[in-house]
């Protein structure tokens, strides 16, 4: 990687940065929601948590379940917000003044996602630490804490990919505002919020295919079990994969929008 | 759409009328936004439905255990709810549209009562919750959901839709002729959010624990809730509706005067 691209990517991260921290109206819905809907589902279904097969192979308690779907959710909340930002760029012109200057393309597209990881990284710590004062506990350790935290940063990095992706194609915040919909649905059909052990019928079965299931369930996995090698695999590995494809289509929306332009 | 563009409202505001032409001249026309600008109505459409597929595929197991033969029993009431809600909240955004472009201006100059100017957006939530709700219970049939109090169990779910739309649409009015702006739209949305989930919308009082019982047990949706689903999960009883009604009357008293207080604050 090229010292320039490094030096206007980071430049680009804190103004991505700087400016979600700016808007905290925008920035609370992914700390309040995520928090609010931990905070209930673990007050409704704690009489599950009693359930051998929950206490056993599952979590101690609802809450110690309930962490990392919170950690996605605010995580996939944030993403969108920021892909928004770059499509708002476009929108308002900033982003062809960027071109008009003498900076690395590409660190266009990287300062937004780096700012997106920052961003994830930083609420994943308020998470944790709510959630201890709430009387959560990490199994696995600090180590395990890393390793949800990278897990945290890898799936923001390819959330944020895909919808910069959309954003640079429309280059208007309605549209990937739009397409969270679509984000919300992949959440609610997974185990962000369930164990699939207790789902049936079809509903079971979209759960099973749903990578976004077997991303939480690795995370999970840091948060209820003692560490091993495998947690690292299932939440880390998914989320990269997806990153990487994602990064890919967003660079290549990035260089069709410049040569029509 | 101008004021002498809709020729009922022209009609009305040049030959003088009755407040019910008025009223219905103005649901008219907010069921005329909804056919030019569907993008804006769909997502309260979708929303209950989605929202009542996934509960009842993702929590259905807290439910069944309880002895709830089916998930769809526990949550089509309060997805029809909260569809209703939300259709509802149509009015505010509506409300601002017409305050932004002056149109609210020029019917407060018309011939018009005050209550008419209140009564004819709860009128118009009325017509735009009705097709989520319907979408919603029409959902639940198809999901094989049970009905052992008959008819009398679509009844309750319907008045309470009613009432809760209703409630929602005053509130929403009173905020909107405060605040004036967007903002007022997302407040209400925050307000119908916290109020149907700090509730018994997810199991019923007995699973629940800590905080969220305690808050559920003073929460008057709790009462609306269990007399929207007392038919769904045996027969209709006045045990089991006297609470939701005095919850509902009362939630739709305090609306509509903050609705009233509301427009006179705009004139102000």
């Amino acid at each position: 990687m090229s010292i320039p691209l490094v030096t206007h990517s980071v430049a680009l991260t804190k103004r991505s940065v700087r400016g979600r921290l700016r808007q905290p109206a925008v920035l609370a819905p992914s700390f309040i929601f995520p928090l609010f809907f931990a905070a209930l589902g673990s007050a409704s279904f704690s009489q599950l948590a009693q359930d051998p097969y929950f206490r056993e192979n599952i979590a101690s308690s609802f809450l110690n379940y309930a962490v990392a779907g919170a950690i996605l959710q605010g995580v996939l909340f944030a993403s969108t917000s920021a892909a928004g930002d770059l499509a708002t760029d476009i929108e308002q012109g900033f982003f062809e003044r960027l071109l008009a200057s003498p900076i690395t393309r590409t660190s266009i597209v990287l300062g937004r996602l780096a700012g997106s990881m920052v961003v994830g990284i930083i609420q994943v710590c308020v998470f944790l630490t709510i959630f201890t004062i709430a009387g959560a506990r990490v199994e696995s350790g600090p180590i395990g804490i890393l390793g949800l935290i990278v897990a945290s940063a890898l799936l923001g990095l390819a959330m944020s990919a895909l919808m910069a992706g959309l954003a640079i194609k429309s280059g208007s915040p309605e549209v990937v505002q739009g397409a969270f919909p679509l984000v919300f649905v992949l959440m609610f059909l997974s185990s962000a919020f369930f164990p699939r052990h207790y789902m049936s019928g079809w509903y079971a079965t979209v759960a099973d295919w749903n990578p976004m299931s077997h991303i939480v369930e690795g995370m999970q996995s840091f948060v209820n079990q003692d560490l091993q090698a495998s947690q690292f695999l299932r939440a880390w590995l998914l989320p990269l994969g997806i990153a990487i494809i994602s990064i890919a289509f967003a660079l290549r929306t990035l260089s069709k929008r410049l040569a029509a332009s | 759409m101008t004021l002498s563009q809709t020729p009922s409202i022209r009609s009305y505001a040049e030959h003088g009328g009755r407040s019910s032409e008025a009223i219905a001249a103005i649901v008219k026309r907010s069921m005329l936004r909804v056919r030019r600008m569907p993008s804006a109505f769909v997502p309260s459409l979708v929303m209950p439905v989605f929202q009542l597929i996934a509960f009842s595929g993702a929590f259905g197991f807290a439910v069944t255990r309880l002895g709830i033969p089916n998930a769809l029993d526990w949550y089509v009431p309060l997805n029809a709810i909260q569809g209703a809600s939300f259709g509802a909240l149509g009015v505010s955004f509506a409300l601002i549209n017409d305050m932004q472009t002056g149109f609210f201006d020029r019917l407060r100059m018309a011939p018009t009562r005050r209550w008419v100017m209140i009564a004819s957006p709860m009128a118009a939530a009325i017509v735009r919750s009705a097709i989520p709700v319907a979408i919603v219970i029409l959902v639940g049939f198809i999901g094989g959901m049970n009905v052992p109090g008959g008819i009398m169990a679509i009844v309750c779910v319907i008045i309470a839709s009613i009432a809760v739309g209703l409630s929602a649409a005053g509130f929403a009015l009173g905020l909107t002729f405060r605040m004036r702006n967007i903002g007022a739209a997302t407040l209400t949305q925050f307000a119908i959010f916290f109020t149907i989930f700090l509730s018994t919308s997810q199991v019923p009082l007995a699973a629940m624990a800590g905080w969220l019982r305690s808050v559920a047990r003073i929460n008057p949706m709790t009462n609306v809730l269990r007399f929207a689903r007392q038919g769904f999960l045996g027969d209709v009883t006045w045990d089991n509706s006297w609470g939701g009604l005095i919850a509902m009357a009362a939630m739709l008293v305090l609306a509509l005067a903050f609705a009233f207080t509301g427009i006179k604050s705009y004139e102000k």
